[in-house]
């Protein structure tokens, strides 16, 4: 199947089979591997891209589905000021430690800050709730973002 | 064998649906996980797919004539934040999958795809919900507790579409909502249960009850119910035993690796003691 979509800013047509996951198109097709396979259940967020601006788990995600979609992977999003200040308070507040879930962290977090500027404790909890990482112990993680909140003042 | 169809229109949806033995895809959110084989495969799916969650027809929500109607195709994420979705079925929603999949994931899925841990369904049989149905020439409407014949079983006719989601716009002053899981974030539902109700001078004037994850389908008694309308809040509270009595036969949960039949059962009659006493304080919603 034919289809045309937005990948990080460029307009791509691919002709795939229309049930290849995105999450494979990214990683095999496009060699963009900060999206992770954790679970392939839409379970644990490690493959969390951005569609429309929106969090979505790209293992989910039929390559019929995207015809027209925009996609934000985290090699996209890096270069944006957003981007770039989620990235530095990850660091700064420790909230890295084997990396792997990270990437997926920093799209769930742009997603709910998109929505909500400024959340509670509790619904930045919630909106990482689909995100799993098995080395932090998540305190670090939601520092984290109230970091980048204080830091990029005025960006969401 | 053509892999997939992505018509631009309902119509050319249900030609295709007529013409072709297909498999309708909304957001994949299930059918990606129970068709998955792994890394790099990509799901295995027997018949060509019919990609129905772009259909602007199947997007739409609105009030009309004393009901709401919501497309199938309408994303958890925006009932959340349609004003026109009821608060207390705004409260099961939040409470289901993820933020990412409720991005993905569509009310009409949740409905098709027919599990006893739908977490939808417990309101929408509380509410009277009625489903319509379309194939390229005619149409038809049935209340969801005829359209989900078993577990994962519907009506749906293999040249059908679901296409709206109809719900009675009526208010509720007490409404209960709870669902029991493993953890809060995206915890596959063990026991749910979605209470309804109108009091006036402290008696019950409308009552509804129904309860998930605990028999082949959601279970709600309407004669139970309507044996019960009229009573005052009082005497309900102190018929408590009798009325778990009346629902015993209907709850007939199963075990399997997410929890023991008789934890469910013991969960279910707490939520419904629960309710119970919640109508005596009338005071809207408890989560
Ligand atoms: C990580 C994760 C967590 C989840 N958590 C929950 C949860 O907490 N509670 C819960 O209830 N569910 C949960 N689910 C299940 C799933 O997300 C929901 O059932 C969802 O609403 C399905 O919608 P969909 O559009 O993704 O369905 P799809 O996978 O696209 O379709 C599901 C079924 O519906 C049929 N279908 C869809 N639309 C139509 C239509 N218009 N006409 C005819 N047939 C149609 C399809 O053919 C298929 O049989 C979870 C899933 C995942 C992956
Ligand atoms: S790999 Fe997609 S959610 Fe785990
Ligand atoms: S840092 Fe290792 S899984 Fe999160």
């Amino acid at each position: 199947m034919k289809i045309e979509f937005i990948l990080n800013g460029e307009t791509q047509t691919i002709d795939v089979h229309p049930a290849r996951r995105l999450l494979d198109i990214l990683r095999e097709d496009f060699h963009l591997t900060a999206v992770k396979e954790g679970c392939g259940e839409g379970e644990c967020g490690a493959c969390v891209v951005l569609m429309d601006g929106k969090a979505v788990n790209s293992c989910l995600i039929p390559a019929g589905y995207l015809e027209g979609k925009s996609i934000l992977t985290p090699e996209g999003f890096k270069e944006t000021p957003r981007g770039q200040i989620l990235e530095e308070a990850f660091i700064e507040a420790g909230a890295v430690q084997c990396g792997f879930c990270t990437p997926g962290f920093i799209m769930a977090a742009e997603s709910l800050l998109n929505e909500n500027p400024n959340p509670t404790n509790a619904q930045i909890r919630e909106g990482l709730s689909g995100n799993l990482c098995r080395c932090t112990g998540y305190q670090m993680i939601f520092k984290a973002v109230r970091l980048a909140i204080e830091k990029g003042e005025g960006l969401w | 064998m053509v892999d997939a169809y992505r018509p631009k229109t309902l119509s050319e949806a249900l030609k295709i649906r007529n013409e072709t033995d297909c498999l309708p895809i909304a957001g994949g959110t299930d059918l990606m996980v129970q068709k998955a084989r792994g890394t790099g495969l990509g799901p295995g799916f027997e018949k060509p797919l019919l990609f129905v969650g772009h259909l602007p027809e199947l997007q739409r929500i609105e009030k009309k004539e004393g009901y709401i109607h919501i497309g199938p195709a309408v994303l958890l994420s925006e009932l959340l934040h349609n004003p026109l979705i009821p608060d207390t079925f705004k409260k099961a929603v939040a409470l289901m999958a993820s933020p990412p999949s409720r991005n993905l994931a569509t009310l009409g899925g949740n409905i098709c795809n027919a599990s006893p841990a739908g977490d939808t369904l417990p309101f929408l049989y509380a509410a009277d919900a009625e489903l319509l149905l379309e194939n390229h020439a005619f149409e038809r409407r049935m209340a969801i507790e005829d359209f989900i014949t078993g577990p994962k079983q519907t009506d749906m006719k293999p040249d059908e579409l679901l296409t709206d989601i109809i719900i009675p716009d009526m208010d509720f002053p007490v409404t209960y909502y709870k669902k029991v899981g493993q953890r809060r974030g995206m915890s596959l539902t063990k026991a749910s249960f979605h209470g309804l109700a109108d009091v006036l001078d402290g008696y019950v004037e409308d009552l509804r009850m129904a309860f998930g994850s605990v028999a082949p389908t959601v279970v709600r008694s309407r004669d139970i119910e309507n044996s019960l309308i009229g009573e005052s809040v009082n005497s309900l509270k102190n018929r408590y035993q009798e009325i778990l009595e009346l629902y015993e036969p209907l709850i007939q949960p199963i075990d399997d690796a997410r929890s023991t039949a008789k934890y469910r059962k013991n969960v279910c009659f707490n939520m419904l003691k629960d309710f119970l006493n919640h109508l005596e304080k009338n005071q809207g919603d408890i989560i």
